[in-house]
């Protein structure tokens, strides 16, 4: 009973750690949102007062909400389609067998190798012959190359780690790996799927170099391009606050994310055994 | 015949898009968003309400670096997308080749202007940009805390070490242990580049590489300046400062935390705003002398604007260039948003001087800056600039000796250079 | 079994076809350009001429050049190499931990499982300025507050110090990438058939046992392969390494090395012969881990 209780206790305190390590700065930026000009300068611990100045600059100075309809848009789409694309693939790599899976592996994390500033003339090349700059499906064009590689060796893994039976009886019964892929398959990945897919989410999500090479009008800026427009009253003073309530603002919707899909983080095969 | 030309010449001025009785779209990328946003747009929209043309606004990243990588990107691209460029003092080198010449453009104008900043823009013969506003560096001080210790304006470098130590020693003394008597920019960035080529000419040492492109950095006075300036580091300046910018050493300044200061004439009005604890405590002067033969200098700064050789609408563009840069539009700018102007007559405007009662003392500043070498290395200057600033971080953080150091610079900046440099 | 002409195995390129002709699409040319560049003497907007190795590695005069020749691409190597592996391990151990103290059950386990996402949702060049403010010396709250704790006596410099940089910067990308590597384990011990557990703790084995004998070999291959995709962003980190301390030969990475030569320097040619070197060495060290950790690619999984 005493152990049990301990065991309790220190489980209570590892998530506190882990919370105040994961949260702090973020409190600190909230704390900040609320400051502006000498007191930034100065540490607080607490916020001083409920100041939504910065708030309402960030979205007086720029479209800001656009910018975040912009970046869920694009965010959302490229998630659906490394999804779409990643699951399919990882499919044929992790279940069925045939000659060239280690190469096209490889090959699909070779594109992860190279610093993005290599590839950025070459794709603002691209997406000018295709006639995408300055708009949303361009930035989705460039965010594929960061998030494909990623969710298809990821959904390969996971998809190896079911036990081989799944499929067995559903060959024998004569289903088309198509139908098996999203009958059998899908459901079970769900964890898999959501965790790579809230992942890659974040990562287009935070892109910066190509949504800020790639567009030019403020309608068409993403979040963090829209953050680092902000200035001061020249171009040398940072507007702390400002960057720092944008910053918060944007947070919301990835936390909103979660705590929607947290629950599917945790279904799958212990679907029916629900534990806690 | 003559009809015919004329109607000839007609039909090719429109095929061609340059008839100049037609209404142009301008398009402008002049700042990040904020109060600069907000006074750009005023006088391109002044410019647009007049000329019957339109403007369209592009705002760019607040950094540096992210701004030229965006620049690089659409100008290598031959992007038509933005006409008129706002581009630093250092860019006219390196993005020059992609502007039209404003020379023949813009007449007599350039004349006005501080012939420094004039001869800092122009690439082989070509005006590339005009000068819009200009900074330099400048010494802060508290002028209470030189009072308290009966201490003058700091006129030469040893001065300034002295009293920032005296000052420093009594305030902590007195209980503020977090005191400091000097903060300045120590970043490996061009910030350092400008202050330490501060330092280096005003103990004579010149600027890195000469007007006619020879290396000269690897000498005695030069030496001198950035042995004095590492003897700085956590005697009268913060260990931190080597990883300070402007807005770090503001921070330490603006606290009450600092006696002295190395920053640009931004940092004035916020010191001296109405939330600022050192407001009416602060003053302004050149950056000291290296010594009695040395002389003040403050690295020339400010912004210009350009015209990019691939706009459709090249005349438009630079009729607002020239609106932009001109005396009006300057005059406004130094009033409204204290942008200190690069026409000089408009140093004794009356209005001007009663916006910014300082403006006077800062005009000797301004014409006596030091450029950095940016045109003459041309495309090179950032790769200079970065053997620069490692090679003064290296010394500043006690890493290397200033002697070795100036030695393996001048080793690099030659290899950089080859044959010569590019133009 | 059978050949490559069974059903099976048509069925499977018509699946992985989608993927490889986007990738191509959207990869390819890029990645061949930028080759490509690296053996040309390209600047900003010109196309150059080819130059063979030049970029690489070339004598003139009797003086070396090229990246290869270059002593701040092996400074950047080295700090490159060292960030990885120290940033990397303790992301996966932290995340081990967060993984598994989040697989147990107990009250707002959703709340948290959000919460700790922050980090890692921040975009990083927001996230890497808030921590040079945090990281200040003079009114950085890290300093005051282990000030106030007693901690330390006197303020640390800690990103001007080039021998405290590189840890700075490690702290802040332990502090961003932990909840990827978590979430990552966490579904994978999610998948796991919770039966192995329970017949575990029936044999009387403890929970360390039980770490270690039954849910580490059981999760291997998806920390492993997570620990591929960190490292991987490890060694192209530029940033959180730019943000912090700019071009400060002491903590360049390859990918700030890169950035220089081919924005600030406009060096076509070079700097993509750099990224071309990056992927080099990049791709060796994974193929290099994937051997020697044996993370399965195209045998058969079962």
């Amino acid at each position: 009973m005493v152990r049990r209780l301990l065991g309790r206790l220190g489980l209570w305190l590892l998530v506190a750690a882990i919370v105040v390590f994961a949260v702090f700065p973020f409190y600190y930026a909230i704390v900040t949102s609320f400051r502006s000009g000498s007191e930034l300068f100065t540490v607080a611990y607490l916020p001083d007062r409920l100041d939504f100045d910065n708030y309402a600059a960030v979205f007086r100075n720029q479209p800001f909400g656009r910018n975040i309809l912009n970046s869920i848009a694009v965010a959302a789409v490229v998630v659906a389609l490394s999804l779409f694309l990643g699951f399919t693939a990882a499919y044929a790599l992790g279940r069925i067998r045939f000659r060239g899976r280690s190469p096209l592996l490889l090959a699909c994390l070779a594109v992860s190798m190279f610093p993005h500033v290599a590839v950025l003339s070459g794709l603002f090349e691209l997406i000018r012959t295709l006639g995408l700059y300055n708009t949303l499906p361009g930035l989705v064009l460039a965010n594929l190359v960061l998030t494909l590689p990623f969710t298809v060796w990821m959904l390969t893994t996971f998809m190896r780690e079911l036990p081989r039976e799944l499929e067995e009886a559903a060959l024998v019964d004569g289903a088309t790996p198509w139908v098996i892929l999203w009958r059998i398959f899908l459901p079970m990945m769900a964890p898999a799927a959501v965790t790579t897919g809230l992942l890659a989410f974040v990562v287009a999500w935070n892109e910066f170099l190509f949504a800020l090479t790639f567009t030019l009008s403020n309608e068409m800026r993403t979040v963090p391009v829209a953050i680092a427009l902000m200035s001061g009253a020249t171009g040398y003073e940072l507007p702390w606050g400002n960057i720092m309530a944008a910053s918060v603002v944007v947070t919301v919707p990835i936390v909103l994310l979660v705590l929607v899909f947290q629950r599917r983080i945790v279904a799958g095969l212990t679907a029916g055994a629900v534990k806690g | 015949m003559r009809p015919v030309i004329r109607l000839l010449s007609g039909i090719l001025l429109f095929l061609t898009g340059v008839s100049c009785a037609r209404a142009a779209e301008v398009a402008i990328a002049c700042s990040a968003l904020g109060r600069e946003f907000e006074i750009c747009k005023q006088g391109a929209e002044t410019w647009a309400g007049r000329s019957g043309n339109t403007v369209r606004f592009v705002s760019t990243p607040n950094s540096a670096t992210e701004r030229l990588a965006l620049y690089q990107q659409l100008l290598s691209a031959g992007s038509a997308d933005v006409d008129v460029f706002q581009i630093d003092a250092i860019w006219p080198g390196v993005l020059g080749a992609h502007f039209i010449d404003l020379g023949p453009r813009m007449g007599n104008a350039p004349a006005d202007h501080f012939p420094a900043i004039v001869e800092n823009n122009t690439v082989e013969g070509r005006l590339v940009a005009m000068p819009w506003f200009v900074d330099a560096g400048l010494l802060y001080f508290r002028e209470d805390l030189l009072r308290r210790y009966d201490r003058p304006i700091p006129q030469t470098w040893a001065d300034l070490t002295e009293t920032a130590r005296i000052i420093q020693e009594g305030e902590r003394k007195a209980g503020d242990a977090d005191f400091w008597g000097y903060v300045w920019q120590g970043k490996a960035y061009e910030g350092l580049t400008c202050n330490a080529i501060e330092w280096v000419a005003a103990h004579g040492g010149g600027g890195i590489v000469d007007q006619s492109g020879t290396i000269t950095i690897d000498n005695a006075r030069a030496e001198r300046a950035l042995t004095t300036a590492a003897g700085w580091v956590d005697a009268i300046s913060p260990p931190g400062v080597l990883n300070y910018e402007e807005e770090e050493a503001r921070g330490v300044f603006q606290s009450g935390n600092a006696a002295f200061m190395r920053n640009w004439p931004y940092a004035w009005a916020l010191a001296q705003g109405a939330d600022s604890p050192v407001k009416g405590k602060v003053g302004v002067a050149p950056l000291p002398k290296g010594g009695p033969e040395g002389r003040h200098a403050g690295a020339l700064g400010g912004q210009q604007l350009a015209v990019s050789k691939y706009s459709r609408v090249p005349e438009a563009a630079a009729d607002l260039v020239r609106f932009l840069t001109g005396p009006e539009e300057q005059k406004r700018r130094a009033i409204v948003g204290s942008f200190n102007p690069t026409i000089r007559t408009l140093f004794q405007d009356p209005e001007v001087v009663r916006a910014a009662p300082f403006i006077g003392e800062l005009f000797d500043v301004f014409a006596n800056a030091v450029p950095r070498p940016a045109t003459v290395t041309g495309e090179d200057y950032n790769k200079v600039s970065s053997a620069f600033f490692n090679a003064v971080h290296s010394v500043l953080s006690g890493r290397a000796q200033a002697a070795q150091a100036l030695a393996t610079l001048d080793r690099d900046l030659k290899r950089i250079k080859r044959r010569g440099w590019p133009q | 079994m059978s050949g490559p002409g069974r059903p099976e195995v048509r069925s499977a390129w018509l699946l992985l076809a989608p993927m490889l002709v986007v990738l191509a699409l959207v990869a390819g040319w890029p990645l061949l350009r930028t080759v490509w560049f690296g053996f040309t003497d390209a600047r900003l907007g010109g196309a150059g001429s080819f130059v063979g190795f030049d970029n690489y590695l070339a004598n003139y005069d009797g003086e070396w050049f090229g990246v290869l020749a270059d002593r701040l691409w092996w400074q950047s190597v080295r700090n490159t190499l060292w960030f990885t592996v120290v940033s990397v391990s303790i992301e996966t151990v932290l995340g081990m931990v967060v993984a598994l103290v989040l697989d147990a059950a107990f009250r707002g386990r959703g709340l948290v499982r959000a919460v700790i996402l922050i980090p890692w949702a921040i975009p990083t060049v927001v996230s890497a300025r808030m921590w040079n403010w945090m990281l200040h010396d003079q009114f950085g709250i890290l300093n005051d507050a282990l000030l106030r704790l007693g901690l330390i006596s006197s303020p640390i410099a800690w990103t001007a110090d080039p021998d405290t940089a590189l840890w700075a910067v490690v702290i802040v990308d332990v502090w961003k990438t932990t909840p990827f590597m978590a979430l990552l384990i966490l579904a994978g011990l999610q998948m796991l058939p919770r039966e192995i557990f329970e017949a575990a703790r029936i044999d009387g084995a403890g929970p360390l046992t039980v770490f270690f004998r039954v849910t580490l070999p059981l999760i291997r291959q998806v920390v492993m392969v997570a620990m591929i995709f960190r490292a991987l962003d490890a060694l192209r980190v530029f940033d959180l390494i730019y943000v912090l301390t700019a071009n400060s030969a002491a903590t360049m990475s390859m990918s700030v090395y890169a950035r220089l030569q081919l924005i600030d320097f406009q060096e076509a040619g070079i700097g993509s012969a750099a990224a071309t070197l990056i992927f080099v060495v990049v791709s060796v060290l994974t193929v290099l881990y994937i051997a020697l950790g044996r993370v399965r690619l195209g045998e058969r999984p079962w």
